[in-house]
């Protein structure tokens, strides 16, 4: 399998410029998930490494040789697109053969391949099946079996599960995370849904606005978001941010809010001494705050309570702003009533108010 | 009581005036001229003055050497013609189906020709064909080569009626073409790509047969209209030379007012509907059955979900 690499890729469309100067290198056999929101290039540089878009400026090498100007067929890559582009008059079998026909294989090889990736994916009863007469779920596995029947060393995915319903959605995601341990294939995921990202990539690229945010695998992602964006981009449900000022009380670090003072850790009550009245943001996951009695602990004043399972979401008030904090269903929540919370110090995380970059040294990032 | 069967008639007193419209605009005439060609009937005469003769004129047309000629005619003419005009404006669909700056002036620029009124293209190419000053043979000469007998010779009539209607015709085929290629879904063109199809393999194997629906309306659409091809015949060679570009609307018109056979014309009438009314029906069978076949695979979809 071969690594892809990105050097210095761009693409504008007339005066537009959606992607100004994007590096990624995508090892070999990994699986790596873009994502981000809407319009943030993600497709783009997709369909760039597939061909169908040509790169404005910059390399796309696969195995070192620049592929940027060769037909999607001379590529070696097989795509599976968001609403599937099965062909509507072939029935399944020919819509899967169809790349190894045009290829002119031996009648007996393509019946072959056809019927292993139809048994693989469950499809051997619907080859004789039109498009139009198979499911959604189905249809996505048609889809997802004419990219495998090919063979290629590197497979495209554009948000291919998002015109499923939720229930289908996640069934398919777990049929997917375990194909993709079966082929060892080099894979290429564009999602706007993070938890698709958290659960299928080995690696996930956060992009917004044509830049890549961060990259890195999704627990990376998650303890250590390298900007305010990432943060609040991955985890569910997301990050609380507040506003506050570093100040020093009784010889440590604090966030000092209108109403607050949360205390630093030592990761950065060390780096940041002497930063006295800098403004910060102040970022913590729901499931980062304790229900205590200690001093330290904030009153919040519960407004809703958003019953999931186990666990449940509150949002809360306190000193003029809304978090929501993650809770034991077990115990039961008032609406109106005031408890408690306290933010645990190792899951703290800072941010420049202005440019959104984590205020981690930079050897913690 | 009485209420109940108010409410029973209502629905039929909504569609009365559609029905009576329905009869006295079709149910009469067709009845009229169904009536009309078991007659002979001179103009000069009232209806009910002419002599009932049963079959007779559809057995004489049988026999009749020049219906049968124009009969041929006609076929040869439709067949020709649709099959270049399809051909033409399918192709041309395929090569402007691209975004280049002011494409949609030139679209309507291609639509022109359909806008023209007939009875003008046919003046029109009566000149541009004329022996001596018309545009062709001048150029020819002009160029050295010598000028042709446009219109003078039934070959070449019969071609030159063809170049016609080809060219106000194609317009209409290039614009439903262009219309069915446009809706075309583009990612199935990408995966076609992907899947290594070059140009002509994904006119051939992917965008044709999605859209051979419009296609085969289009198709038969002008087919039942060539059938009926009257005016820029009409204009250009009023069916000669001899009966070479006599098409079967031209004789009806001409057994009507220059043989003044009403009853004649009734029955070509219609043999040429009978023909029309096949095609018409081939038609509607034809997206029936699209239909049912959409239908039933949505249905068998739905309750797999």
């Amino acid at each position: 399998m071969p690594v892809i690499e990105l050097k210095n890729l761009k693409k504008t469309y007339g005066a537009l410029t959606v992607i100004e100067d994007l590096n990624l290198t995508m090892a070999d056999g990994e699986f790596v998930v873009l994502v981000g929101p809407s319009g943030c290039g993600k497709s783009t540089t997709l369909r760039m490494i597939a061909g169908l878009e040509t790169n404005t400026d910059g390399q796309i090498l696969v195995d070192g040789k620049d592929v940027s100007a060769l037909e999607p067929k001379e590529r070696d890559i097989a795509m599976v697109f968001q609403d599937y582009a099965l062909y509507p008059h072939m029935n399944v079998a020919k819509n899967m053969s169809f790349a190894l026909r045009l290829a002119r294989y031996k009648k007996a090889e393509i019946n072959k391949r056809v019927t292993e990736v139809a048994a693989m994916l469950d499809l051997t009863d619907y080859l004789d099946r039109m498009p139009g007469e198979l499911s959604g779920g189905q249809r996505q596995r048609v889809a997802m079996g004419r990219a495998l029947v090919r063979d290629a060393s590197i497979f495209l995915f554009d948000e291919p599960l998002s015109n499923l319903d939720a229930k289908l959605r996640g069934q398919m995601r777990a049929e997917l995370a375990l194909l993709s341990q079966r082929i060892e294939k080099n894979i290429i995921y564009v999602t706007h849904d993070q938890i698709e990202a958290m659960t299928l990539g080995d690696r996930i690229v956060v992009m917004k606005a044509g830049e890549i945010m961060q990259q890195g695998t999704p627990e990376e992602l998650y303890r250590t978001p390298a900007n305010k964006f990432v943060a609040g981009f991955i985890g569910s449900p997301t990050m609380n941010f507040l506003d506050g000022t570093l100040a020093t009380q009784a010889g440590r670090m604090v966030v000092q809010g209108e109403s607050y003072a949360i205390p630093l850790p030592e990761t950065y009550s060390q780096h940041l001494a002497g930063s006295d009245g800098q403004p910060v943001t102040l970022g913590v996951r729901p499931s980062s705050f304790e229900e205590t009695d200690s001093d330290t602990a904030l009153p919040m004043k519960i407004i809703l309570s958003e019953y999931i399972g186990s666990q449940s979401v509150v949002i809360c008030e306190f000193g003029g702003q809304r978090v929501s904090i993650e809770v034991n269903s077990a115990a039961p929540v008032k609406i109106g009533e005031t408890r408690t919370f306290a933010v645990k110090e190792a899951e703290i995380h800072l941010f420049d108010p202005d440019t959104g970059a984590s205020l981690l040294p930079a050897s913690k990032l | 009581m009485n209420r109940t069967l108010a409410n029973r008639l209502t629905p039929y007193m909504f569609l009365a005036p559609a029905a009576v419209i329905l009869l006295v605009a079709l149910i009469y005439p067709l009845g009229y001229v169904v009536y009309a060609s078991f007659l002979n009937w001179n103009p000069s005469q009232r209806i009910g003055q002419a002599e009932f003769v049963g079959l007779r004129n559809y057995i004489n047309l049988f026999s009749d050497e020049s219906f049968r000629e124009s009969f041929f005619v006609t076929i040869r003419f439709s067949v020709i013609v649709v099959s270049l005009e399809m051909f033409i404006g399918v192709g041309l669909a395929f090569l402007l189906d691209r975004n280049i700056r002011g494409m949609s002036a030139l679209r309507t620029l291609f639509i022109l020709p359909m806008m023209i009124s007939p009875i003008v293209v046919g003046l029109m190419w009566r000149y541009m064909y004329h022996p001596t000053v018309g545009v062709f043979n001048r150029t020819l000469k002009a160029l050295g080569f010598e000028s042709m007998p446009w219109l003078l010779d039934g070959d070449w009539a019969f071609a030159s009626i063809i170049i016609a209607d080809v060219w106000q015709w194609v317009p209409f085929i290039f614009i439903l073409s262009l219309a069915a290629l446009q809706t075309l879904p583009q990612s199935v063109m990408e995966a076609a790509r992907i899947d290594g199809a070059s140009g002509w393999q994904s006119i051939l194997y992917i965008k044709l047969p999605l859209m051979m629906p419009v296609l085969i309306i289009t198709f038969l659409l002008r087919l039942i209209d060539s059938f009926k091809v009257l005016e820029v015949i009409l204009v250009l060679t009023n069916g000669g030379p001899g009966l070479s570009t006599e098409v079967m609307a031209l004789r009806i018109s001409r057994t009507a007012t220059e043989f003044r056979e009403l009853g004649v014309a009734a029955a070509m009438s219609n043999i040429l509907l009978l023909l029309l009314l096949m095609l018409t029906l081939a038609m509607f069978f034809y997206n029936k059955i699209t239909e049912k076949r959409a239908l039933r695979q949505k249905s068998e979809a739905a309750e797999e979900m």
